[in-house]
């Protein structure tokens, strides 16, 4: 009995230390691969069926991005002047905006298929850029990068840059201006109210 | 050339050159704003009524390889315009990789509605003149969203006169067929954009904001290579 548990502890921290070790262009290939097979296997996921989707993106996205520090940069110099609490509610509904935003795009992704470019990284970078290109028919392919770093947790990824555009660096006008014209606290009313709104196809 | 397609052409050659004349106290990339807004309202307002549904209604009724074919038969002509455009940037073995994509979908891929070449590995690389311009040293000018036709800036929107002219649709003399492959043409370009059109609805705080943005900073990647120099992170 011990030595059944035994193998299954040592199993299980195998199973932890490969994750933890598992390169960023690894983790990012992986992932997307994983997602684009359900995508296709599932009728109700092609059909954008929202609760679905938004289970996937929770289960198999999400946990891969450092929403923290996506919210801190999206910030800019703002972040520091904000309380702890404004920082917590910041982040929480950035996060359920970029999930929205995910959720209503998911379901076109069903013809795409990704290249992968190979990974520039020296041992001991903590820092790096995974570039993908995205294939879809009769349109010229579109790249789409992940500013990844290292965190106890593994890679995490903090920032999507597509087709030259970053996301962080879109939504840093966006946060500054409205910050400008009201405030941290008009910024979160801004988010909260968006995310109250209906449900994006 | 029809004479709508003329008169549009001329009508922003005249929005560029008034533009572009009151645009050199200004600094800032969008001196026009409440008028761009304006113009993004009026849009909204006609897309939103007309247009998208146009193309909502295709992309429900139309089969999936048909839409694939249209868009294959002008991205075909678009794949010519990347290969000039390419060899006026000094980029000769991408233009020759633009030319052999030409060849091989207008013969091996039925006149474009096929794309054989992406499928042997020759990938597809868009271009235009406004890059192109932009590569020469052109400023790009102030912002300018034009309704139906979406964002631009002086130094793109003429790169769009240049190509509106040259574009081979143009010198068909069957006005019917050629009204209609225009037609064809901006309906393909719309339906291709209803999914990042949803994507700006559900992301942006801003929707005009947003996308000006986005579509200068795409922009500039393009002119730059891919290495653009740093943007100064404070306005």
């Amino acid at each position: 009995m011990i030595c059944r548990w035994m193998a299954l502890l040592f199993a299980a921290s195998l199973a932890l230390t490969a994750q933890a070790q598992e390169a960023p262009d690894a983790l990012v290939k992986r992932v997307a691969e994983d997602v684009l097979q359900t995508i296709r296997g599932d009728k109700d996921l092609q059909a954008g069926n929202q609760a679905k989707v938004k289970q996937l993106i929770e289960s198999k996205l999400a946990p891969n991005f450092d929403f923290t520090r996506m919210t801190a940069l999206a910030m800019g110099k703002n972040w520091r002047s904000a309380t702890p609490e404004q920082q917590k509610m910041l982040t929480d509904e950035f996060r359920t905006l970029l999930v929205r935003t995910y959720s209503g795009a998911l379901s076109n992704y069903r013809d795409n298929t990704m290249d992968y470019a190979p990974l520039r990284m020296n041992p001991g970078d903590t820092d790096v850029i995974v570039r993908t290109s995205v294939r879809r028919p009769g349109q010229a392919p579109v790249q789409i990068d992940y500013s990844m770093a290292k965190t106890p947790d593994g890679w995490k990824a903090y920032d999507v840059i597509v087709a030259g555009v970053s996301l962080v660096t879109n939504y840093r006008d966006e946060f500054n201006d409205e910050i400008k014209r009201s405030g941290v606290d008009g910024l979160i009313k801004k988010l909260t109210d968006k995310n109250k709104g209906p449900t994006p196809k | 050339m029809n004479s709508f397609a003329r008169s549009i052409a001329s009508t922003l050659a005249l929005a560029c050159a008034l533009l572009a004349g009151c645009a050199t106290t200004q600094s800032r990339v969008d001196p026009f704003e409440p008028w761009n807004r304006a113009m993004y309202q009026v849009h909204e307002a006609v897309d939103g009524a007309v247009i998208k549904p146009i193309a909502e209604g295709y992309v429900r009724s139309a089969p999936e390889p048909v839409r694939t074919s249209v868009s294959n038969f002008f991205g075909n002509i678009d794949d010519l315009f990347s290969g000039i455009n390419h060899v006026l940037q000094g980029k000769k073995e991408r233009a020759g990789d633009d030319f052999g994509r030409v060849l091989l979908n207008s013969t091996f891929g039925i006149a474009g509605l096929f794309d054989p070449a992406s499928e042997m590995g020759i990938t597809k690389d868009k271009t235009d003149f406004g890059i192109t311009f932009g590569k020469w040293g052109a400023p790009q000018g102030p912002y300018i969203f034009v309704p139906l036709f979406g964002p631009t800036t002086v130094r793109d929107g003429t790169g769009w006169l240049v190509r509106i002219y040259a574009s081979p649709i143009g010198y068909i003399d069957d006005v019917r067929l050629r009204n209609s492959l225009f037609g064809l043409n901006y309906l393909d370009t719309r339906a291709q954009l209803l999914s990042a059109e949803s994507v700006l609805e559900a992301a942006a705080l801003d929707k005009y904001r947003y996308l000006r943005n986005a579509y200068l900073r795409a922009r500039r990647y393009q002119v730059y290579d891919g290495k653009p120099p740093a943007e100064d992170e404070e306005e």
